[in-house]
């Protein structure tokens, strides 16, 4: 199970400019690193992450291996109507991990 | 033989163990062609982006780093990405950043890698084609990427 933290308001006024925190664990290894055994760690990034809000993508950030390990990002959001968004980590070696939060817009 | 002369031999030991430490890093140069890449033939000009990082940090394994524009963010007028490079990481790219109306304001904030002290160069595109950018140095005591501590 893949640990993530999401810090976001549940109840935000109509066209409000919301904050929403999203952090990752991940180790970001960059593939530029020995190894204890002298080889290179193979790369093992998350590529992409992208926010939405009920199902049409409000954010992205395509990530490279200069973003520190376990991964945080925090960007805005216009709060449009009630109910879901959902961040989504894409990356190496058929890393996805997906995560919801609720919203009440009034 | 007269081919490989004691002065010919150190010129070519000097060339290989300094060349796979310039391949190894990005360079101001590899910078500036990984921004052409993304700002084609446009002007760059200064101002409206903020890039706030420390300018002394001591570990390079996580730096705090955040990106604001001055953009109303309306549909007529918003910062449709913003980009972040740096010079000597082994790769030029930091992240690629895309924006819409529906973020109402344009600031990123993340935490970064940085292998040395070295410029960071944030680069904001506008809806209207326009790009602007902003840069700052950093000091970096302890490098990342440098090897497995674990």
């Amino acid at each position: 199970m893949t640990n993530v933290l999401i810090n976001a308001p549940k109840t935000a006024k109509k066209g409000e400019v919301i904050e929403l925190k999203a952090l990752i664990m991940h180790t970001m290894e960059t593939g530029f690193r020995p190894g204890t055994n002298g080889r290179i760690i193979p790369r093992n990034i998350i590529e992409r992450f992208t926010a939405s809000w009920n199902g049409s993508e409000i954010f992205r950030m395509d990530f490279s291996p200069a973003i520190a390990a376990n991964p945080f990002v925090s960007f805005f959001a216009v709060a449009s109507e009630s109910g879901k968004i959902t961040f989504r980590w894409t990356g190496d070696e058929g890393f996805a991990a997906e995560e919801s939060v609720a919203i009440d817009v009034a | 033989m007269a081919g490989t002369t004691r002065r010919t031999f150190i010129a070519g030991a000097a060339l290989v163990s300094v060349l796979p430490l310039a391949s190894a890093r990005a360079t101001p140069e590899a910078m500036a062609a990984a921004i052409k890449e993304v700002v084609g033939d446009n002007a760059i000009r200064e101002g409206r982006v903020t890039l706030d990082v420390p300018p002394l940090v001591e570990n390079g394994n996580a730096v705090p780093l955040t990106v604001s524009v001055e953009s109303p963010m309306t549909e007529a007028d918003h910062v449709k990405a913003i980009h972040v490079f740096n010079e000597k990481n082994p790769q030029p790219h930091v992240f690629d950043a895309r924006l819409s109306p529906k973020n109402g304001k344009a600031m990123i904030a993340t935490r970064i890698k940085l292998g040395d002290s070295q410029k960071i160069v944030a680069i904001a595109e506008t809806s209207k084609g326009e790009f602007f950018s902003a840069s700052a140095d950093v000091i970096v005591t302890l490098a990342a990427c440098l090897e497995d501590l674990t």
